[in-house]
């Protein structure tokens, strides 16, 4: 297993040699020591391989990502898993704003609290936060899915497309074109996939969740609207 | 962009670290704001007395004229480009006075029981190197890197800017209705000394707290009359607030420990502080005043 101390070899170095790795990579599992809150670690992953950071990271943790897991030991900085498209991304802190921001794909947990606008315009990222959420997250949403176990912020959904979005606890307000929707079988089963795969288990009870998404009266042409073209 | 940094002590021990702490942090913020720095000091000082920092050159028998004209004693500290005098504390306004007479090229910068503000154009550790930062001792300290972007590159523009008795604000954003405070605040008799919109963000906190409403309270009401993005950091004479914008606009971290609570704009700037490996780290939340007393 790879050490790596980042105090030593810097960043560069770091995302270079994780670069450099193929996707049949023998060294399949990383350990990054003193990340001291660096910018943009283990960005623009292509190798299926895992990625410890032992501590807290700056911005940008991760974004791009592909195929790679990549676990943040502590908090995570502004974008964290930004236009992720594969793999997954574990903090088990804190996440600052903008996580999972337009990411396309994969899986994102977030063990604490995640601050404002988790999951912008996010594009089929699966987002699972343990804590709350900050103001207008899932803004822009348009597809995947935001599950929160505490608290929404306000603005939940603004102008949301079509992600979905599950809130165990209170939401402070929703943003335009957000409703609350009914929670059929269907979504109870990916609600339930989502919480496994972010493993939580049977103790969390999925009819404490609301489920929320796009009333679709904004995003579509609207053809009253005609004679405004 | 501009990087902000505080640090607010609870543990006494800590005091004499102080500025070698905030130096360290604001160092940190250099890629934030590479082209000038400043900072507000909380160190030693009496009831009976004020301190005034004045920023210019010239500084030799400042103080032993000023205190000949006064017919009281004046200490003078120079410090590169600074000069700290300390008189009592009823000369404070004829000492303004004999300054705007007899030396009209000094700058009065801060003036307090216990503050000290230091700024200048240049890279955050040049700046901090040439006041001497490391040595210095205190409760609480305030700093503050500049990327200029709305107005030039002077040492006029640098932060902190004080406009009340040991009052100090850093401001890391651009407000957009300065103007029209501005022209509220001045009939007030609130002063200020540059076009810089944060000068006018300091000076409504001084206004807000003139007739004795807390730090906490006058944040409180200043995101109802305050319109643009900001993150703030205030000290008082015992006092240490921030505030972010309803947006959140601009990042901010915090750190606290039972020694001490620290600010960052980043992460990074925190890193060097003592224990901060299992300090509680996180996030303000917008639009939420969060403050702190010296017990």
């Amino acid at each position: 297993m790879p050490t790596i101390d980042l105090a030593v070899i810097g960043r560069r170095e770091l995302n270079s040699r994780l670069h450099g790795l193929s996707a049949d990579a023998s060294d399949i599992l990383w350990r990054i020591e003193n990340p001291g809150g660096q910018h943009a670690l283990a960005v623009g992953m292509t190798a299926p391989v895992t990625i410890e950071i032992a501590g807290h990271a700056g911005y940008y943790c991760a974004g791009m990502n592909q195929h790679a897991t990549v676990v943040i030991e502590g908090n995570a900085g502004v974008g964290v898993a930004e236009n992720m498209m594969s793999g997954a991304i574990h903090v088990r802190g804190d996440a600052s704003q903008a996580a999972g921001a337009t990411a396309r794909g994969g899986l994102l947990v977030i063990e604490g609290n995640a601050a404002a606008r988790c999951g912008i315009s996010m594009k089929g990222v699966n987002i699972v936060v343990k804590g709350s959420v900050g103001p207008m997250s899932a803004f822009m949403a348009q597809s995947g899915a935001l599950v929160v176990l505490g608290d929404a912020g306000e603005a939940l959904g603004e102008s949301i497309y079509e992600a979905k979005l599950f809130v165990r606890g209170q939401v402070k307000s929703l943003g335009a074109d957000c409703v609350q929707k009914d929670m059929r079988a269907e979504h109870r089963l990916e609600l339930r996939a989502l919480l496994e795969a972010a493993g939580i288990g049977p103790e969390v009870n999925l009819d404490e969740f609301k489920r929320y998404g796009s009333s679709r009266t904004l995003y579509t042409f609207h053809v009253d609207n005609a004679a405004a073209y | 962009m501009c990087g902000i940094v505080g640090l607010f002590l609870k543990d006494k021990a800590l005091e004499p670290r102080l500025g070698q702490l905030l130096a360290g942090m604001l160092e940190m913020m250099s890629e934030r704001g590479p082209d000038s720095a400043g900072f507000a000091i909380y160190g030693d000082g009496h009831a009976s007395r004020v301190k005034m920092t004045v920023r210019g050159a010239g500084f030799n028998d400042l103080a032993a004229n000023l205190g000949a004209a006064l017919g009281e004693r004046v200490y003078g500290v120079a410090r590169d480009t600074h000069l700290v005098l300390s008189m009592p504390a009823d000369f404070e306004g004829r000492a303004r006075s004999w300054l705007a007479d007899h030396r009209p090229d000094l700058v009065i910068i801060s003036t307090g029981q216990r503050i000290e503000i230091y700024k200048e154009v240049g890279r955050p550790a040049a700046v901090a190197a040439r006041f001497g930062l490391s040595q210095m001792g205190g409760s609480h300290g305030i700093g503050h890197t500049r990327m200029a972007t709305e107005s030039a590159v002077t040492t006029d523009g640098a932060h902190p800017f004080s406009t009340g008795a040991d009052q100090c604000l850093v401001h890391n954003g651009s407000l957009s209705n300065h103007r029209s405070l501005r022209r509220m605040l001045e009939p007030e008799g609130i002063p200020f000394a540059t076009d810089n919109d944060s000068e006018v963000a300091a000076g409504y906190v001084t206004w807000r707290m003139r007739d004795g409403t807390s730090l906490a309270v006058a944040l409180e009401a200043s995101l109802d009359d305050l319109d643009g993005f900001f993150t703030f950091v205030v000290g008082t004479e015992d006092g240490f607030a921030v505030l972010r914008d309803p947006i959140s606009c601009k990042p901010a971290v915090m750190a606290e420990t039972d020694q001490y609570v620290a600010f960052g704009s980043e992460y990074r700037a925190l890193t060097g502080l003592p224990g901060i490996e299992s300090a509680r780290v996180f996030e303000p939340e917008p639009a939420r005043v969060y403050a702190w007393e010296r017990v």
